[in-house]
């Protein structure tokens, strides 16, 4: 079986800082990690190449460092890696990256799976998973906490999906993409085997002049229908902390009820 | 069959074309331009061609960007669950409203599922002009691939403007889909949206980087400006039943057999588990010190009326399902009231809750992050306060 697994690399810091005159977020300098989704992705995939034989592959997009988190992957256990990479990236939204990556998963061939995290800790916005499904015509589930039943030979996936009013049992069509949660596995610590095999294992960039049918304009920031053109700070909490002290229990949790029932929510 | 359509009428053989191809798939056989498998539809010949000879059913961005004009209207997908309407949608259709009034166009509500004739009726209530109803069978349970290809087409050939769907898993996972087949712009979870008075685009501010930071994301030149908005964010409106609009039957895009996602089965979870719907919630951490104490929470809030929430600390001691997970890993809430027990409101947590109207925090120690972002706050052991509180409430409330 062929899964491949979409990752993408974090900062492992709230401390955002902003370039004043691109608008666009600094990420040198700050230490980056695998985007915890993404772990649970690496994870699944894995899982399945154990239980089902094949390759796992691990793709990213991302500047020329991105390649630590890739080197991390095949330190988990991922057999192949590949590195998407060039100025003509650069600046993607969430639809240029899912064209990108897209493109390069076409390039890679056949497949059975793609995972990806629900969405990345930085951007939150969820949308590259169904975005690269949509570019690839096929099946796209997201939410995945569980996968049921999988059956290579006929081409069925069953997989529970986590929604707001609980949860849902769905069967689908391969090759699928699927996003997942944090719930559906405990991702594995990398293995000093592994970790040797991903020190020598040369991962490829691919650029644009790589991807077999790229339109350019459609990469990059150029090929980006969205545009940031304000950061600004949050508002700040309102008021300040009325921190409730009595002689006892009782007594503060009794005003601090009054408290609340004078907020008009209850 | 190549998607790229050649009027030879038109076609003066200028071989344009064939040069703006990036792949080779044009070329000219007697002064004519020609086609072949090797197109994959990019758009990049449309631009040119001086006299229009070149059409694809996907605009790409230069086709898109020659006919913003021709864009208008305000869209809501109203999303539904076992025929009730979402209460995102709710709030949808009051934003909706409110810009189309402020571009001064029509808004309209998507329904789509089988048997909710009475959410067109309902949509009008809460504002819609226009309802695009589409009841079937197959649409009952959501679905990625129906939904997305009914509204497609629906986009395609009615032109909206402004396209809003809600933040919800239903939600996000339909507008990805839909924006990345029609190329446009999907700003996701946004929490302010507003027209921009000059150039009369949508300003979409959202928060990025677990809440640090607010982004404002425009789209100039692809339509529909499409974003979903937070759950909880705005105003509910007040229902309209005299309103009058339109409701126009549409048939779904998909037959049966094209449709390979089933929906065999769902497992509903009690409310307490509905954080993105509750208005209250009341959340247990390491505080709380197993599962058996996650009873003093789940007290509390039923006697609100609330979900149970909890930190990453407790859902990864397996003391609570990761459903219940609020934060940076589990899920961004917002609602009037949250209740913090025995939480220490580690950065991850606060991005998940720090936008609660009323934050309530019930800790032993004074130092806890948790307080910084808090309206009231007791210091001393969540067993001794929290059921007391629920018996002050108990008393207060007569319940």
């Amino acid at each position: 079986m062929n899964i491949i697994v979409c990752i993408k690399q974090v900062p492992d810091t709230t401390d955002v800082k902003i370039n004043p005159e691109t608008n666009t977020l600094i990420r040198e300098g700050v230490s980056s990690i695998i985007n915890p989704f993404d772990m649970y992705a690496i994870e699944e995939g894995l899982r399945l190449k154990e239980k089902f034989g094949g390759k796992v592959t691990v793709i990213s997009l991302g500047p020329p460092q991105s390649i630590k988190a890739l080197k991390e992957a095949v330190g988990m256990g991922a057999d192949e890696a590949i590195q998407l990479s060039d100025r003509a990236f650069a600046g993607s939204d969430s639809w240029a990256t899912s064209y990108t990556l897209a493109l390069a998963i076409k390039k890679l061939g056949k497949f059975d799976i793609i995972l990806c995290g629900k969405q990345a800790i930085d951007g939150d916005t969820g949308q590259v998973g169904p975005g690269i499904a949509s570019q690839l015509g096929i099946t796209q589930l997201t939410y995945v906490f569980k996968i049921i039943k999988l059956e290579p030979e006929i081409g069925k996936i069953t997989v529970e999906r986590l929604l707001e009013e609980g949860r849902e049992i769905v069967e689908a069509r391969l090759p699928a993409l699927l996003t997942v949660v944090k719930d559906i596995n405990q991702p594995r610590a990398a293995t000093l085997f592994h970790m040797r095999r991903a020190s020598s294992l040369q991962i490829p960039t691919w650029t644009a002049a790589d991807l077999p049918g790229a339109d350019l304009s459609k990469l990059g920031l150029k090929g980006s229908p969205t545009q940031v053109i304000k950061i600004s700070s949050p508002p700040k909490r309102e008021g300040v902390l009325d921190l409730i002290k009595a002689d006892s229990a009782e007594q503060s949790a009794a005003i601090l009820a009054d408290k609340i029932i004078a907020e008009k929510i209850l | 069959m190549p998607l790229l359509e050649i009027d030879k009428d038109k076609c003066i053989g200028c071989g344009g074309c064939v040069e703006a191809c990036p792949l080779g798939a044009l070329s000219l056989v007697d002064n004519l331009a020609v086609v072949d498998e090797k197109c994959t539809a990019c758009g990049a010949c449309l631009l040119a061609c001086p006299v229009h000879a070149l059409n694809l059913p996907e605009a790409g961005p230069q086709e898109a960007a020659k006919d913003l004009a021709a864009y208008s209207g305000v869209w809501v997908w109203v999303e539904q669950f076992h025929g009730k309407t979402g209460s995102i949608s709710v709030e949808m259709l009051g934003q909706g409203r409110r810009l189309a009034d402020s571009r001064k166009v029509a808004l309209t509500a998507c329904v789509l599922g089988h048997n909710v004739e009475h959410i067109t009726k309902e949509a009008i209530s809460f504002g819609a002009d226009r309802v695009f109803w589409v009841d079937d069978p197959t649409l009952a349970a959501y679905s990625t691939a129906p939904y997305a290809s009914t509204l497609i087409n629906l986009v395609r050939e009615y032109k909206p403007e402004i396209f809003l769907m809600g933040a919800s898993s239903r939600g996000r996972d339909l507008a990805g889909s839909v924006a990345s087949v029609l190329y446009t712009g999907l700003t996701a979870d946004c929490t302010g949206l507003e027209i921009d008075p000059e150039k009369g685009l949508l300003l979409q501010t959202r928060p990025a980087f677990g809440g640090n930071i607010m982004a404002t994301i425009i789209c100039p030149n692809n339509r529909p400006q499409m974003a979903t908005v937070r759950h909880r964010v705005f105003e509910m409106p007040v229902a309209d039943l005299k309103r009058q609009g339109q409701v126009i039957p549409i048939k779904t895009a998909m037959s049966a057999e094209q449709i390979t996602t089933h929906v065999v089965d769902s497992i509903l979870e009690k409310d307490e588990v509905n954080l993105a719907d509750a208005r209250i919630i009341v959340s247990g951490g390491r505080g709380v010190g197993g599962p058996a104490g996650f009873e003093t929470i789940r007290k509390l809030a039923e006697l609100l009326g609330g979900a149970v929430g909890s930190s990453r600390s407790a859902v990864d001691a397996g003391w609570i399902s990761y459903a219940h997970q609020v934060g940076q890993t589990g899920r961004t809430v917002r609602p009037d009231l949250y209740i913090a027990c025995g939480i220490s409101g580690q950065i991850q947590h606060l991005a998940g809750m720090k936008t609660s109207r009323v934050i309530v925090a019930i800790n032993k120690n004074p130092e806890a992050p948790i307080f910084n972002v808090a309206n009231y706050g007791i210091v001393g052991d969540l067993f001794q306060i929290v059921p007391a509180l629920t018996e002050q409430f108990k008393n207060k409330l007569h319940k």
